[in-house]
C-alpha cells in the first residue's frame, strides 16, 4: 500500500496549501477559418472553438473529482489573430466578438490570442489590428490580448514598443469606466513563447499542431510550507526543499494533463510549472521570499532569493515531466499577490526593484498600476527597458501595466477576483520621449549571432 | 482501477463501519485499510478496487462527502495514480 504519511501529504497540500492546476489551456489554431470578410471569418472560428473545446470544462471538472487536485481555470488559446484578419483591415472587433462569444458559449473563463508578432517589422495589417485592440478589449469581457515587440534573435521593434506606449493609455482611457481594467488583459512581450497556458499572454503559435493541451501547475503555498518546516536550513537545503516541492508539483500536473489530452482528443503540449499566486493568503509567492529571511519582499536580498527560487522551482519541475514549456518559473504580479500587494503599500518594493527582480524570474513588471496621467512614451520607456532585459538574457519578458485613468500614487485600485488589487506606484517623473520617438530597430545582441 | 478513501476526523464509534457499509453497497471492495487516532483525530485510509463498482469515481466522491457531512468528517476518493506520480519515481 502506498505510504500513509505521502497520502496525507497530498491531502494537506490541497486543503491547507492552496496547491492546485492553475490552468487547462486548450490551443487551437484557427488558420483553416481564414476568409475575405470578417463576418464569415468570425463565424467560422467561432464554430471551430465552440466544436474543439466543447467539452474542455467538463473533462476538467471530472479530471479534478477523481484526482482529488482542484482544477482552477479552463482556458483556450489560438492563433494570433493578426494572422487572421488580413484581409479585413478595420474590421477586427468583429473576430474579437465572436472569439468572446465562443468563449463564454464553451465555459472558459479566458480565451487568450487576440495577439500580433511584430518583433521585426510590422505590416500595415499588423499595425491595424494592433489599433483595434482597445475596443476589442472594451467591447468584450473573457478576450487577452498580447504583443510581441522584441526576440533576442530578431532585436526589439521601437516602433511597435512606441505604439504599443499609446495602445495601453487608449485601452486604459476606453476601459475608464472599470479603472482600466482593459490593460490588465493586454501583455507586452520580448521572447514570447508559442505554449504559455497562462493569461494574460497565451497564444497558439504557430508552430504548433492543430489542438493542443498546455497545462499550468501551480502551488506557492506549498513551496511556503515546506520551508516553513526547515527554519535555520542552509540555501542548499532551501534549495533542494523548492526542487522536491516543484517535482511532486509538477508530476501531478503532468498526470492530468496527459489524461486530459486523451480524453479531449489533443495533443499533450507541455507543462508549465510556474508558481503563479493568488490574492489570498497563503498562496504568495512574496511570502516564500520572506519565508527565506526578509523583512519585507522588494529589500536587498529579494533578487537574489527569487533566482534562486526560480531556478530550484525549473530544476525540480523538468525531471518531473517529459515536456516542459511556457513560462516557467515564478511569477510576480503585484496585483495578484497578497504579499507584494502589502509591500507595494507600505513602500518596500518599487518600480525599480520589480524590473531587477525580472532579470531572474518570469515574467516581467506584471499587474502594476501607475499612475493615470503617466505619459505613453514613458510606458514606452518601461516597455523598452523590460524587453531588454528579456532580449540580453535570451529569456520571455513582459509588461502589464495599468496606468489607472483619474487616479494617483496614494490611492488603490480594486480589479476583482484573480486579479486582485494594487496601490498605485510611482514611477520614474523623467522624460523618455526623446528616445522613445526616434523609432526604428534596436538590433539583437551579439550573442544572438550563433549560425 | 484503484483508488484511495481517504477519512479523517474527530474521532466517535461507527465511522468504519459506516464507510465500510457505503463501499460495500456500491460494489466497492476494500483491499487494504490502515487506521490510526493521533491526538483525538481518527484517521483512515482504505485502498479500494473500484473495478465491480456502481457509480463512477466521481459520484462515489458525492456520496462519500455526503456521508462525511452528515457524521462529522472529512472525506476524499482519489485515483491512486495521483499519489504514485507525486510520490513515486
Amino acid at each position: 500500500m502506498l505510504n500513509r504519511n505521502e497520502i496525507l501529504e497530498t491531502i494537506d497540500m490541497v486543503e491547507k496549501e492552496h496547491f492546485d492546476v492553475r490552468t487547462i489551456t486548450m490551443g487551437i489554431n484557427l488558420l483553416s477559418c481564414v476568409r475575405d470578410s470578417a463576418e464569415e471569418t468570425a463565424r467560422l472560428c467561432y464554430d471551430k472553438i465552440c466544436k474543439k473545446a466543447e467539452n474542455i470544462v467538463k473533462v476538467a471538472q471530472d479530471l479534478g473529482a477523481e484526482y482529488g487536485i482542484p482544477i482552477i481555470n479552463k482556458r483556450v488559446s489560438i492563433t494570433p489573430a493578426s494572422l487572421l484578419t488580413s484581409s479585413f483591415c478595420g474590421k477586427e472587433v468583429v473576430l474579437a466578438k465572436a472569439l468572446d462569444r465562443a468563449a463564454k458559449t464553451v465555459g472558459v473563463d479566458f480565451l487568450g490570442g487576440y495577439s500580433a508578432l511584430v518583433q521585426k517589422g510590422m505590416t500595415s495589417f499588423e499595425r491595424s489590428f494592433i489599433e483595434s485592440i482597445p475596443e476589442a478589449l472594451s467591447v468584450t469581457e473573457r478576450m487577452c490580448s498580447s504583443v510581441n515587440v522584441g526576440t533576442s534573435k530578431s532585436g526589439i521593434n521601437m516602433d511597435a514598443v512606441k505604439l504599443m506606449g499609446e495602445i495601453i493609455k487608449k485601452t486604459a482611457d476606453i476601459t475608464k469606466e472599470n479603472d482600466g481594467l482593459g490593460c490588465a488583459k493586454l501583455v507586452v512581450f520580448c521572447n514570447a513563447v508559442e505554449d504559455n497556458p497562462f493569461m494574460a499572454g497565451a497564444f497558439h503559435g504557430i508552430g504548433e499542431g492543430e489542438t493542443v493541451i498546455n497545462v499550468g501547475v501551480s502551488g506557492p503555498g506549498v513551496v511556503h510550507h515546506a520551508l516553513k518546516s526547515i527554519k535555520g536550513a542552509t540555501l542548499d537545503e532551501v534549495a533542494e526543499t523548492i526542487k522536491k516541492t516543484a517535482f511532486k508539483i509538477t508530476r501531478a500536473g503532468q498526470l492530468i494533463a496527459k489524461e486530459a489530452s486523451k480524453r479531449l482528443g489533443a495533443e499533450f503540449g507541455i507543462v508549465d510549472l510556474s508558481l503563479a499566486p493568488t490574492p489570498v493568503m497563503g498562496d504568495s509567492v512574496a511570502h516564500i521570499l520572506e519565508e527565506v529571511g526578509l523583512d519585507s519582499v522588494g529589500g536587498h536580498g529579494t533578487t537574489a532569493i527569487l533566482a534562486m527560487l526560480n531556478d530550484a522551482v525549473k530544476k525540480g519541475g523538468v525531471m518531473a515531466s517529459g515536456s516542459v514549456g511556457g513560462l516557467s518559473g515564478a511569477f510576480i504580479p503585484v496585483s495578484e499577490d497578497i504579499g507584494m500587494i502589502n509591500a507595494a503599500k507600505s513602500g518596500a518594493i518599487s518600480l525599480a526593484k520589480l524590473e531587477a527582480m525580472t532579470s531572474v524570474c518570469s515574467v516581467g513588471i506584471d499587474m502594476v498600476a501607475i499612475p493615470g496621467d503617466t505619459p505613453a512614451t514613458t510606458i514606452s520607456g518601461m516597455i523598452a527597458d523590460e524587453m531588454a532585459i528579456g532580449m540580453i538574457n535570451n529569456k520571455t519578458t513582459a509588461v502589464r501595466v495599468i496606468p489607472v485613468p483619474n487616479k494617483g500614487v496614494g490611492e488603490s485600485v480594486e480589479f476583482g477576483g484573480l486579479l486582485g488589487n494594487a496601490p498605485i506606484m510611482e514611477v520614474s517623473p523623467y522624460s523618455c520621449a526623446e528616445f522613445i520617438n526616434r523609432g526604428g530597430r534596436m538590433p539583437a545582441p551579439i550573442h544572438s549571432n550563433k549560425n | 482501477m484503484r483508488a484511495i478513501v481517504t477519512v479523517i476526523g474527530k474521532d466517535k464509534s461507527g465511522i468504519i463501519a459506516k464507510v465500510a457499509t457505503l463501499l460495500a453497497d456500491n460494489g466497492v471492495n476494500i483491499e487494504d485499510i490502515s487506521q490510526t487516532i493521533v491526538q483525538g483525530n481518527f484517521t483512515m485510509l482504505m485502498l479500494c478496487d473500484l473495478q465491480s463498482a456502481k457509480p463512477s469515481l466521481k459520484e462515489l466522491g458525492v456520496l462519500l462527502k455526503e456521508l462525511g457531512d452528515e457524521i462529522g468528517v472529512s472525506t476524499h476518493v482519489q485515483h491512486e495514480d495521483i499519489f504514485n506520480a507525486m510520490h513515486k519515481i
